[in-house]
């Protein structure tokens, strides 16, 4: 059980994956430590500028020139992460300081791939949370509980529980969760 | 059960599944290409070691096809990568860039070289995987961590999706093709309208269409949210994968009393073209409506729109008129690319219609169907508005962040080329 804080950064419905990190960046290398840096420069870097940091908008999730954005949990309406299935794009997230997306539903291949590799925690809520939190409140996700506090507001929110991909994300991907169940040796 | 259970179970080495449920299955294709084959191939080597090998080398397809005919560093170092490691594992198919065993794009690729076979699984580092669900097999997108896993184990989970039924009844209308069906069921059902679903397309409509139709048929179940797409293999699937591949198959198909999470009917002559508008492709509209949209580029192109069949659909539009926008012309593979010199329409080959009604051609390859570096062909630039054959309209996927992409049928982009508006084919022909 534990507490997550941190800034909420909010976008709207049907944030899809050139969104989250247009494709012209795909070209940098996963592996090399520099050029991963990169990723967190662009993510969501793609999104429509009126539609960034919701309600008002207009405002770039990372600094330009940084790598790092002070907001450590994306908010978001329905089937976020649509379209391609780069892993580039959770990875962009996740290098950019994002700790959890919460969302009212996921395109599916995004998800997995969040779980699988273990880079932050997809949650989903019911309430359609952008009419609710405003960009920049302060959060608070209690994982043992499953609940989202807006410290800003006061109101709290359930979220749903992780069910059947709870193990893998609490192994912190799937090759931990393999190793643990020794399931690698062939 | 339904085809996709059926083929689940059978690969989980279990006599049922049901929905819902997560299942460990073999995996009997991977593919991967040059945009997500280097991260996949990192984290293999990571959790594998370095000296790793991959768990069957003849059951990995590298086909690079993103970004290929561009001086961007990165990615021609990205080919490397793919070029060093097909090396080192001894992998008999790289279809490496820049040599004679350079196919094109991933999709239409594996369907020519027989990877695409009824009662497999295939899963791919691209989410439009589900493509080869046309050929009656279970076939989805993943991201580089569950390809590593798969690279090194031959094996991965699944939850088993329920599946949605559409029927179409009857055979198109002339100038109604699979882009419009499968447009028009995302705009009814919406972009997140079959999320973790499989879509399974029947009836005498599906079965008239060949096998290139229903490739544009399962290609965009992803559209739609869909955990794949499927039609289960008749004489044309047995016909065509047999000219490919000596591999054995069976030809499961659903069950009769198999449960579904719906069933949608379409009579096929209520249809008509449609477009999808930006920015997604659940925004449907008949083509007749957007008569004032006027176009600064049509494009022809992609593992949705850049099949031969496809080409051949829209060169028989342009034969004999002139493009009235810039129109460009991008074979899905080598093998379209080399078709074009050599197919007719009335004594002319495809590739001198194109030419004859000045549309420019580019090398096969995925191009600006995702925008790509900055000098690859096709890309759009500042507010340019697009009508495209592919499969995307998402803000800035073609290129230009304040670009404008509609999405429609060969034919109808051909017709609008004509134009230089949006234009229904039916208004042309
Ligand atoms: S043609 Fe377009 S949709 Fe198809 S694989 Fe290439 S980039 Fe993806």
């Amino acid at each position: 059980m534990s507490l997550i804080r941190g800034k909420a950064f909010v976008l709207g419905n049907d944030v899809d994956t050139d969104q989250i990190i247009p494709a012209q960046h795909l070209v940098y290398n996963l592996d090399d430590p520099q050029e991963r840096k990169l990723y967190g420069q662009f993510a969501l870097s793609g999104v429509p500028i009126h539609q960034s940091g919701l309600p008002n908008g207009n405002l770039p999730f990372v600094e330009p020139g940084n790598d790092l954005s002070c907001f450590s949990i994306v908010v978001g309406g329905r089937n976020f992460g649509c379209g391609s299935s780069r892993e580039h794009a959770p990875v962009a997230l996740q290098m950019a300081g994002v700790q959890v997306v919460i969302a009212e539903s996921y395109a599916r291949i995004f998800y997995r791939n969040a779980v699988d590799g273990g880079y932050f925690i997809p949650y989903e809520c019911r309430v359609s949370l952008p009419q609710e939190i405003r960009t920049n409140e302060d959060l608070e996700i209690d994982t043992g509980a499953n609940l989202l506090r807006d410290l800003s507001t006061k109101k709290e929110y359930p979220l749903s529980p992780l069910g059947d991909v709870s193990a893998i994300v609490a192994a912190g991907g799937i090759f931990e969760y393999a190793k643990k169940h020794n399931m690698l040796g062939r | 059960m339904t085809l996709t259970e059926k083929i689940i179970a059978e690969h989980a080495g279990r006599a049922s599944v049901r929905p819902g449920e997560n299942v460990w299955i073999r995996v009997d294709v991977l593919m991967t290409h040059d945009v997500c084959g280097p991260g996949t191939i990192g984290i293999f080597k990571n959790q594998f070691g370095p000296d790793a090998k991959v768990w069957d080398p003849f059951k990995v397809a590298v086909i690079p096809d993103h970004y290929i005919f561009t001086k961007d560093r990165h990615a021609m170092r990205n080919l490397e990568i793919l070029r060093a490691f097909a090396k080192e594992q001894k992998l008999p198919y790289l279809y490496d860039a820049n040599s004679p065993w350079y196919k094109g794009v991933c999709h239409v690729a594996l369907a020519e070289e027989g990877f695409t076979i009824p009662g497999q699984t295939l899963f791919g580092t691209d989410s439009h995987t589900c493509t080869a669900g046309a050929f009656g097999e279970f076939a989805t997108g993943i991201g580089n961590t569950d390809a590593a896993f798969i690279m090194g184990t031959g094996r991965i989970w699944v939850k088993v999706p329920e599946t949605l039924r559409f029927i179409l009844e009857g055979a198109l209308p002339e100038f109604v093709t699979a882009k419009d069906v499968i447009l028009r069921i995302i705009g009814d059902i919406g972009a997140d309208g079959a999320t973790y679903r499989a879509m399974e397309f029947e009836g005498d409509g599906i079965r008239a269409m060949d096998m290139e139709e229903r490739m544009t048929l399962c290609n965009m179940a992803i559209e739609a949210g869909g955990k794949n797409g499927i039609i289960a293999a008749d004489e044309k699937t047995v016909a065509f994968v047999k000219a490919r591949t000596d591999k054995a198959f069976t030809t499961p198909a659903s069950d009769p009393d198999a449960a579904f999470a719906g069933t949608v009917k379409y009579r096929a002559r209520d249809l008509e073209p449609v477009v999808a508008k930006p920015f997604s492709p659940a925004n449907v509209a008949p083509a007749r409506s957007l008569k004032d949209v006027k176009l600064d580029q049509c494009y022809i192109g992609s593992c949705t729109g850049g099949k031969l069949e496809d080409l051949k659909a829209a060169a028989a539009v342009l034969a004999g008129g002139q493009v009235r926008t810039r129109t460009v012309v991008v074979p899905a593979t080598v093998s379209v690319e080399h078709a074009l010199s050599i197919e007719q329409i009335r004594g002319r080959t495809l590739k001198r219609i194109f030419e004859d009604a000045g549309a420019k051609i580019g090398p096969p390859s995925c191009a600006a169907c995702l925008g790509g570096p900055p000098d690859t062909f096709g890309r759009l630039n500042g507010s340019e508005v697009c009508l495209s054959t592919t499969n995307r309209n998402f803000p800035g996927r073609m290129g230009s962040p304040d670009s404008q992409t509609y999405l429609a049928s060969p034919l109808t982009v051909a017709a609008s080329a004509l134009k230089g508006r949006i234009t229904d084919p039916r208004d042309v022909l």
